[in-house]
């Protein structure tokens, strides 16, 4: 089974990298650009076919590894 | 005092670290690599800074789960002495030890620089050497030095003391909230800070503010 896991961060968590990114689009004439944030994904192979265990496993990845839940929040999508 | 001083892959200040505990405790500090899964018995354990894991994921990320990290939160447990610098605070919030985080410095910007701050809290091990209120100036070097945390988090820490270095107002190098430079754990033996203690202990080296800091855990120590 494949996952992707998205890591991005909280809401109201600055994201210095997002609003240079919406800055520089803005700069190439995208006006329509208004707030950017930015993020992160993971994409990994799993050895299980069972998806509610491979979602539980998934969770204990980004609570003690893949995400800083201090500061970002994830999504898991199983494919 | 006995000290050791942990080598992760990348690491790139223990060497500073080691310099400043011999030329100050007067005895060499053991040099632990992250594979070891055991500490030599020491009062003080050093997380220096660098780049550990080449910052993969999350400064500090990848540090926080190698095997000599199990063995510094059960010395933390026992309440030995940690010290985290630059990545070694990285590693310590990464690991639980301290809390909020260390974000991208809100210009986007690594800074190196000389930054001056103020010592808020001298109860502690680290800072009892100095005076309340005095302006000290550490040199910086990082890209993640941000300090995050919740507001209920930052009162938290201001109100049991536990801010100990806050950077003057108007010279903030990364957007760190409250200016915060440096904080303790609740139980006071665990500190971690952004600026570089250990490079400022020798007049050759352009200060000496750093060697209060050392002096202070001596001091506790004995």
């Amino acid at each position: 089974m494949k996952a992707r896991v998205f890591v991005t961060l909280k809401n109201g968590v600055l994201d210095p990298q997002g609003k240079a990114i919406g800055h520089a689009l803005n700069g190439l004439g995208f006006d329509s650009v208004g707030e950017v944030r930015q993020g992160k994904v993971i994409d990994l192979d799993l050895h299980e076919s069972d998806a509610q265990k491979a979602r539980a496993a998934l969770t204990q990845m980004c609570e003690k590894l893949l995400a800083n839940t201090v500061i970002e929040k994830y999504e898991i999508e199983l494919r | 005092m006995k000290s050791a001083v942990v080598v992760f892959p990348a690491s790139n200040c223990d060497r500073d670290a080691q310099t400043a505990l011999k030329q100050l405790t007067g005895r060499d500090p053991h040099m632990v690599w992250h594979g070891d899964s055991a500490l030599p018995s020491v009062d003080l354990v050093v997380l220096p800074g660098g780049f550990s894991y080449g910052d993969y994921l999350r400064s500090g990320a990848m540090a926080s789960q190698s095997a000599i990290m199990r063995a510094v939160k059960a010395h933390a447990d026992k309440g030995g002495m940690v010290l985290g610098i630059c990545n070694g605070f990285q590693v310590l919030t990464e690991s639980h030890l301290l809390p909020g985080a260390l974000m991208r410095n809100a210009d986007l910007k690594f800074v190196c620089r000389p930054v001056a701050m103020t010592v808020e809290e001298t109860q502690s091990a680290f800072t009892r050497k100095y005076d309340k209120g005095q302006r000290v100036v550490f040199p910086v070097a990082h890209g993640d030095g941000n300090y995050f945390a919740d507001e209920a988090t930052l009162d938290r820490l201001e109100g049991e003391n536990r801010v100990v270095f806050r950077y003057v107002e108007g010279d903030n190098p990364n957007g760190s909230a409250r200016n915060i430079a440096g904080i303790l754990n609740e139980t006071r033996n665990v500190m971690g800070l952004m600026p570089h203690p250990e490079r400022v202990v020798d007049p050759l080296l352009g200060g000496t503010d750093g060697v209060a800091l050392f002096q202070s855990l001596i001091e506790a120590l004995s």
